[in-house]
């Protein structure tokens, strides 16, 4: 067994992720397959491999950075529209400073 | 035109052209289609009648008025839901996005309307894209309209299903692992995906950003071609867009294939893979010889390492894409006495199982003590699997492998295991974690008549390459092996 029940309450918690305790259980065994599939990667040898974090050749493009320029967008009003609890001009959330 | 199947782009052109249908009555005969189909389908999530009316009006006063028409003046358009379109409800296929509206239009949406396309409405798919059959959105299934007990595959479930419907005569999908190929290849529809960077990602809802892309399902290569033209291009709200300059896709099509070196990878043709699905894309690289086609073996020894490597990157990038989603800023919340428990309980109430299984699992590999292991061993292999594709294009013009080892499944068949799924994306995630543009087009039936997809690679930016043998295929009879 690659991964307990202890590993995935904690990964959900870094992740801010509420499971219950079936989904833990259910998880559990499957990242353990999954994970186990994945080990297989350890049989290739990649000691002088550089790791590809992105498409070469798009980054080899990105000597055409735009200037940053401030524009006007004027969106605040229509984007409070679709928040879950909008107070004019922020987002309110439970308080997370004690008085 | 009696079948709306027969919808293509130079076929809704000719009809306004000639006046035989106005633009405000083509859009009200798919919308009357979409009635009359969609509840048994469940291909679109939202419509957007008004905006569709509002440019098909346009359309048609640019007609009365005998201007010039943009090149897809009329043509209705199906956008997957993942893609932001302003004042129309995207979802991602989420109960944490229900109720979204975005204030702005993806870059691809604003292309497409300027060039005159009508968006018809949202496109159901797999929950943030995360998918290969569409089971996993939060809204219910789409039916395969080929074989309704099937599954459309995904997550561009929706999409591939609307065009092979006649909901739709283009759609908008998008690819992360395999995900507009492989629908398009289960819905028997020519499915492009381009280049990583050729067109431009934003306004797309990012499942894992250095393997995302948009590209079209449609019923001809000629129109996914058309829709090339117009998707792709230099970008300023996409720094990772690139500047190369656009050929006209749609002119590259007549070149005659003759004289191509066509690379066939064994390691593509190895195990798992259905017999029946080999024996027509087997007849379908027979007929690419007989177009004058040359066919070359070649290795790519790092194939059978894709599936491992894709699900570390694609997850990892999930993990940390998806925690914008907490409850703040859109979407419904569920309240909790601290923030960090209205984040906990609003994420596990809102996402579904599969998005949680790849959070979590995504999170897993990035985290203390397991980075090197898993991502970083990840991005190496990454980097061993592009390395294939390139030298494999030093000797071959293309690489013709199946799009999926399997014809579509039936519905709940395959959902019970994760892994098992995950193994079905074999011959599409290769192409995802190298950057280079692919194709499904569709290689004949199985006895059952469940379409097969022959996919065609082509090195990054040639997409030209790609479209040409694809069309040439088509119009040899592909479809029909």
């Amino acid at each position: 067994m690659k991964i307990s029940r202890e590993d995935v309450l904690k990964v959900a918690a870094l992740a801010n992720l509420e499971l219950t305790d079936a989904e833990v259980e259910t998880y559990r065994g499957q990242l353990d397959d999954i994970l186990t599939y994945i080990d297989k990667l350890n049989e290739i040898d990649t000691s002088n491999i550089e790791p590809m974090t992105q498409v070469a050749a798009a980054s080899a493009d990105s000597s055409t950075l735009r200037e940053d320029v401030v524009v006007r967008s004027d969106v605040i009003t229509e984007v409070l529209r679709g928040a879950p609890d909008p107070a004019p001009l922020y987002f309110r959330v439970p308080r997370v400073i004690e008085k | 035109m009696s079948s709306a199947t027969a919808w293509t782009i130079p076929a809704v052109r000719a009809a306004l052209d000639s006046r035989k249908i106005s633009a405000r009555e083509l859009v009200k005969e798919f919308y009357a289609r979409i009635d009359r189909h969609n509840p048994e389908l469940n291909i679109y999530l939202a419509l957007s009648p008004d905006r569709a009316y509002a440019q098909a009006d346009r359309i048609d006063a640019a007609i009365a008025s005998g201007d010039a028409l943009p090149p897809l003046a009329g043509v209705p358009l199906a956008v997957k839901d993942v893609i932001s379109t302003r004042g129309i409800p995207t979802t991602c296929g989420s109960r944490i996005l229900e109720g979204y509206i975005p204030p702005y239009d993806a870059t691809v949406v604003t292309r497409l309307e300027h060039a005159g396309a009508i968006i018809l409405g949202k496109t159901n798919c797999d929950e943030f894209a995360m998918g290969s059959s569409n089971e996993n959105s939060a809204y219910g299934p789409v039916r395969n309209p080929v074989a309704t007990d099937r599954v459309p595959g995904g997550s561009s479930g929706g999409s591939g299903a609307a065009v092979a419907a006649g909901l739709a005569v283009v759609a908008l999908g998008t690819d992360t692992g395999g995900s507009i190929r492989q629908p398009g290849s289960f819905c028997g529809i020519p499915a492009m995906m381009p280049s990583y960077g050729r067109v431009s990602r934003y306004g797309l809802i990012a499942f894992a950003s250095s393997l995302d892309r948009i590209g079209p399902l449609a019923r001809t290569v000629r129109d996914a071609a058309t829709i090339m033209s117009t998707l792709a291009g230099r970008d300023p709200l996409d720094s990772t867009s690139a500047v190369a300059p656009v050929p006209d896709y749609a002119a590259a099509l007549g070149r005659p294939p003759s004289g191509l070196r066509i690379g066939i990878p064994d390691d593509y043709f190895a195990e798992g893979i259905d017999p029946e699905v080999r024996r027509k894309v087997e007849a379908g690289i027979g007929l690419l010889e007989k177009l004058g086609c040359r066919r070359v073996s070649i290795r790519m020894p790092n194939t059978a390492s894709a599936i491992a490597a894709y699900y570390i990157i694609a997850t990892a990038e999930a993990s940390s894409n998806l925690a914008r989603y907490d409850g703040v800023r859109y979407g419904p919340r569920v309240p909790g006495a601290t923030l960090i428990e209205m984040y906990r309980k609003t994420r596990g109430r809102g996402f579904g199982a599969e998005v949680k299984r790849r959070i979590v699992l995504g999170t897993y590999v990035l985290s203390a003590g397991y980075y090197d292991a898993y991502y970083l061993k990840g991005q190496k292999v990454r980097s061993l699997i592009a390395r294939d594709f390139r030298e494999a294009f030093e000797k071959v013009d293309a690489i013709i492998t199946p799009t999926s080892p399997i014809p579509p499944f039936r519905l709940g068949e395959r959902s019970s295991d994760p892994l098992q799924m995950y193994l079905a994306d074999a011959y599409t995630v290769t192409g995802s974690l190298a950057g280079v543009p692919g194709i499904s087009v569709p290689s004949g039936k199985t006895p059952e008549g469940l379409p097969v997809g022959m996919q065609i690679y082509g090195p990054a930016f040639g997409e030209e390459r790609v479209l040409q043998l694809a069309h040439a295929f088509e119009q040899a009879g592909g479809a029909d092996l």
